[in-house]
Order: structure tokens, then sequence, then C-alpha cells
């Protein structure tokens, strides 16, 4: 299951220009508003005729504006969940899962309505009318009536954008099972949102005003201090996978990564579980010795991989920690003072509060 | 004091030309308004401003307008004179003076409602496999249903009435083409005509009266259903 597309479209204020490939779990779209994500997402359904560009799913050609194909969006089979969910107000929660199914091709494969109201959790809500549902609610209808139009891939535009904290901690797991779960479908997930992308996405494609930055695995580009300036210097920060050893009574736990323990709160994921970790980079503190006497008991041993100047007084440094990989900030001028350089061995002080509940997943 | 004979036909023939009238013109008005609100095409200031025209001319202008295209020396008219088709002098042409003159008040309406569709809606049926008629049948539709619903009345209740292109089309023949307004200015012009007038007057009122409360009850239920209240 793949997706390529090439795409140049030119609005009044601003041009986009991307190529870019997505293959099977979830692909992120990461930019701040603006940058033309939601652009992409409508010329992928097909609800926007960009000026030129090429996409195909599975060397399915579904848009060639040299040969002059155009699939209209109802025969893309590309389910889409839009940042406000739309369901159709004069219809009930079941109807509006039904209207999904309806058109779903004769004798496709995909999941049955009792299959997504168990995934979902829509048990209670079948008979409500749209107007009474929450954001949370709306949104879980929303993407079960996508799922039931028996999709070959899923658009998400925003899906988490309009929801409060808690609410986005209502649907990210099911969107986790969605990644996880015996459905496999692949997903364009656009997003603005940092924490959700850490916690959901397999690649992730950077885009700003209009042209891809960066693509790659998400532990890669996450782990790429040239990346930084494009999260922003407060949102940037690497990825890594940990494994749960044991919750303390006191609500501190001790997971496992490549390069040792961890001791982090808030941890809710059973023991033995993979869990992601985010990790801020400008969370990340860096010294040449071992440190004694500290008050935070998280320190790696880890090597300069390469060091990457900022704009301004800042500089990000990337650090390998066994096989995994981190990001610090520190200040230009503690790059001189510390003598950082690639290939220097040192030490990452992680304090244990660094890795937020909200950051935690999987 | 009842009305005569002459009264209850007049209201029927009203009734059924209303009814003929507004029901031939749905599907028309809702195209014509869908096309208005969802459509840029060449031509389209033209079209409005064609279904807005019997609104602003003077009705009568519009009857002799008709008169001359159907008249049975006119060429369309003999056209249709040949398939059996009669207009001119004729309830059928009461029909289509009725549909003409309330034409523009139902897709004014319908307009309004197509309008307060988010099209971004029907955008999102298409994602979920609907063809274009389908979109337009099981999303667009249903939702402007109380738009629907007040155009309709109003372009009965103009069918109604109307009296100026009428009575220019297809005269003012009793039992034939004698409509509720046309017999009243009928019973008018006789000296002691103005009791069966009033009797008429009273028919007249009924009628619009119950169909505009019928309406608001039907837009209220259909409101309500939407807003799922």
């Amino acid at each position: 299951m793949s997706l390529s597309l090439t795409l140049s479209h030119r609005f009044a204020d601003f041009a986009l220009d991307i190529t870019l490939e997505a293959g099977p779990g979830i692909t992120a779209l990461f930019g701040r508003s603006g940058a033309g994500k939601s652009t992409i997402i409508n010329a992928v359904g097909g609800l926007l005729h960009p000026n030129s560009g090429r996409i195909a799913v599975d060397g399915d050609v579904l848009l060639d504006t040299d040969l002059g194909i155009f699939v209209p969006p109802h025969k893309r089979r590309l389910g889409t969940v839009f940042q406000d969910a739309r369901l159709f107000p004069h219809l009930s929660v079941s109807q509006n899962l039904m209207f999904g199914a309806r058109y779903a091709p004769r004798g496709s494969s995909g999941p049955a309505l009792k299959d997504v109201v168990a995934l979902l959790g829509l048990q209670d809500l079948l008979d409500r009318a749209p107007a009474t549902l929450s954001g949370g609610q709306k949104q879980r209808v929303a993407l079960g009536r996508a799922l039931l139009s028996h999709p070959r891939m899923l658009l998400m535009d925003e899906p988490l954008a309009s929801l409060d904290g808690p609410r986005k901690q209502e649907i990210l797991p099911f969107l986790e099972r969605l990644r996880d779960g015996p459905l496999g479908l692949p997903i364009l997930y656009v997003s603005h949102a940092v924490d959700e992308i850490a916690r959901l996405a397999d690649t992730l494609v950077l885009i700003q005003s209009g042209r891809v930055q960066a693509q790659g695995p998400l532990f890669d580009v996450m782990a790429d201090p040239a990346a930084v300036p494009l999260l922003g210097v407060r949102e940037a920060g690497a990825v890594i996978e940990a494994d749960v050893l044991a919750h303390g009574t006191d609500g501190i736990s001790t997971l496992r990564i490549s390069a040792g323990t961890l001791e982090l709160p808030g941890v809710h994921a059973e023991t033995g579980a993979r869990v992601r970790l985010r990790v801020l980079a400008q969370d990340v503190i860096l010294s040449l010795t071992r440190p004694e006497g500290l008050s935070s008991v998280n320190v790696l041993p880890v090597e300069v991989e390469a060091i990457h100047p900022g704009d301004g007084p800042g500089a990000a440094i990337a650090l390998r920690a066994n096989q995994d990989r981190l990001l610090s900030r520190v200040t230009a001028r503690a790059v001189t003072e510390l003598g950082l350089r690639p290939g220097l061995k040192c030490y990452a002080i992680l304090k244990a509060t660094t890795v937020a509940p909200g950051s935690i997943g999987r | 004091m009842t009305p005569d004979a002459a009264a209850w036909d007049a209201l029927r023939l009203s009734l059924w030309v209303a009814f003929w009238a507004t029901l031939l013109a749905i599907p028309l008005a809702v195209w014509v308004a869908w096309l208005l609100a969802r459509k840029d095409f060449w031509g389209k200031a033209v079209l409005n401003a064609a279904v807005h025209l019997p609104l602003v001319l003077p009705p009568v202008v519009t009857g002799y307008l008709l008169l001359l295209a159907f008249g049975r020396t006119a060429p369309l008219g003999q056209a249709l004179n040949a398939l059996g088709i009669q207009l001119a002098f004729h309830w059928t042409g009461a029909v289509l003076a009725a549909m003409i003159m309330g034409f523009p008040l139902m897709v004014r309406a319908m307009r309004l409602a197509i309008e307060a569709v988010d099209p971004k809606l029907e955008d999102t049926a298409a994602t979920l496999g609907a063809p274009r008629g389908m979109v337009f049948f099981r999303v667009t539709l249903p939702l402007i249903l109380p738009g629907v619903l007040a155009g309709t009345v109003m372009g009965f209740a103009k069918a109604m009435g109307e009296f100026g292109a009428t009575i220019t089309f297809v005269a003012n023949i009793p039992g034939k083409t004698q409509t509720l307004p046309s017999a009243i200015w009928a019973a008018l012009q006789i000296p002691g005509g103005e009791r069966q007038a009033v009797m008429m007057v009273l028919m007249a009122s009924t009628v619009a009266i119950a169909a505009v409360l019928l309406a608001e009850l039907l837009a209220r239920r259909v409101a309500a259903r939407i807003a799922g209240a």
C-alpha cells in the first residue's frame, strides 16, 4: 500500500510544490497553519483540482494533469476525517455510519458495522442525533463512518485540533488501535501538534511554506537537529522506544532503553509494554563528567554525533545513546566552553519530569 | 346567504390550477435554485434576471407575452396544438401563467435554503463514495426541505391569487377558465354582486391562511428533525 504524489498549486498568496511518498502505517504531515497541509489532503481526496501534479495509490492513477486524468472524489475510495466532524445533521449516528457503508464497493473487504461500533465504543450513541454529541464523540462517529466506506487509505485533516486535552486523550487510543490493529489501514495524518505526531506517526513529513523540508521515519526526523527550527525549539525533541519494567509504589516507573534505565512518573502503560517517550531537546542537559549528587537519576552516557547551530544563540546537538538517538538544545556559548564536537563522549541528564504523561504512548 | 354554484366552480378551478402549477414548478424551481446557488456558468446573470422578470413586470404584460408565444396563431401555440395541447383560453394556460408568476418566489426561498447548506457536507458525502446525484438526494435535499416547503407554499399562494396574467392569457370563462380572483373581479362588475364577491373573498382567505399554517407546521417538524431535538 503506498501513495505517491507530486503537486504544484498556486494560491493568491503562496505556492505549493510537493513531492512525497506515503507507505503503510501512519504518515504524518506536519507544518504550521497555512503551510499547505490541508491543500494536500484535499488534492488527494479529489476535493481540489491542483494546477498540476500526479497522484497514484498503489499504481492506480487518481490524478495526472499531463494526461488529463481526474478521478472524482466518490470513485477514489479514500475515507476522509476532517477537523470539524461533518456529520450529516439530518441523520442519526447509526444512519451516518450506514451512509459510509452504503457506498462501499460490493464485495470489498473491510470492517462491518458491529466491528466499527466495538472498536470505537459507539454502542450507546447509535440512536443519538449529531447535534447532541460532544466533540470527541462526533469525531469517533466520523472516523467510524469513514472506515465503513471501506477505504484503501484514510485521510485525516487535523482530526483532534478542535478538541481539548481530555477529549484528545479519548480519541488517541482509538487511532493507535487502528494503526496497530488487524485493519492495518494506511493513514495520511495532517497535524500541527507535535505531541500527536510523536505518539502516532510511523513516517514524518515536515512542510513549510508549501514545500517538503524533511521526510523519513519518525524516529530519524525527530532526532535530526536540522528539524529543530521546523518543529519549533520548544517542541523539538527525539522520540525513543522504551520497555516498561516496573511501577513503583511512589508513582515512579522504571523503563529500559538501549542505553540504560530511566525512572519516570506518570507512566500508565502495563508492565512489559513498549512505549514511546518524547524527550524534549530543551530538557536534556549535557555534562562532560558523570554528575554526582544530582536530584535527577536519569543520566545516560552519550556520544555527540552532530552540532547544528541555530539562527539565534542556541545550538541543537545530536546525541547517540547506544541504539537510540537524542537531541539536546544548548547555547552556542556552552558548545565552545564544553568543547563539544562530533565523537565526544559525555553524559545526558534527563529530568524525571521531562517526559510528560501526554507524550507517553503505546 | 351561501356561495353560489359559480363561486364553488371558481374555487375548485383555482385549487386545481394552483395544485398543478405548484407541483410542476417544484422540480424546476429546485434545479434552478441549485444552479443559481452552487454553480458558476456563463449566462448566470441572465438566468437570474429571467427568473425574476415576472416579479417586476406588470402581470398583464406577462399574460400578453404568453398570448404572443402560445396563442392560436403563434408558431409555438400551433405546434403544441398539433400535439393536442391547448394553452390559450384553456385551464392549462392558467396553470402555465400561475407557474410563471409563482416561480421567482419559489426559487428565491429555495436558493436561500441551498446557500445555507454547508458545501463541505456535500464534499464529505462524495469522499464516502456517494455519486453526485445521491449526494443531492441524500444530503442536500433533506437539508433544504424546510426551504422547499416555504417556497412551495409561496408558489401555491401566488398561484391561487394570480389574476392579471391569467385573465389576459386565458380570459374569464365561467366554469372553464374563471379562477377565484377572476370570479371576484367579475362579481364586482355586476350590480348587487358584492355579496357573492364577499363569499369568495372569504374562500380565498381561508385557503391562504390554511396553506400558511400547514407550511409552518411542516417546516417546524422538518427543522426539529434536522436539529435532532
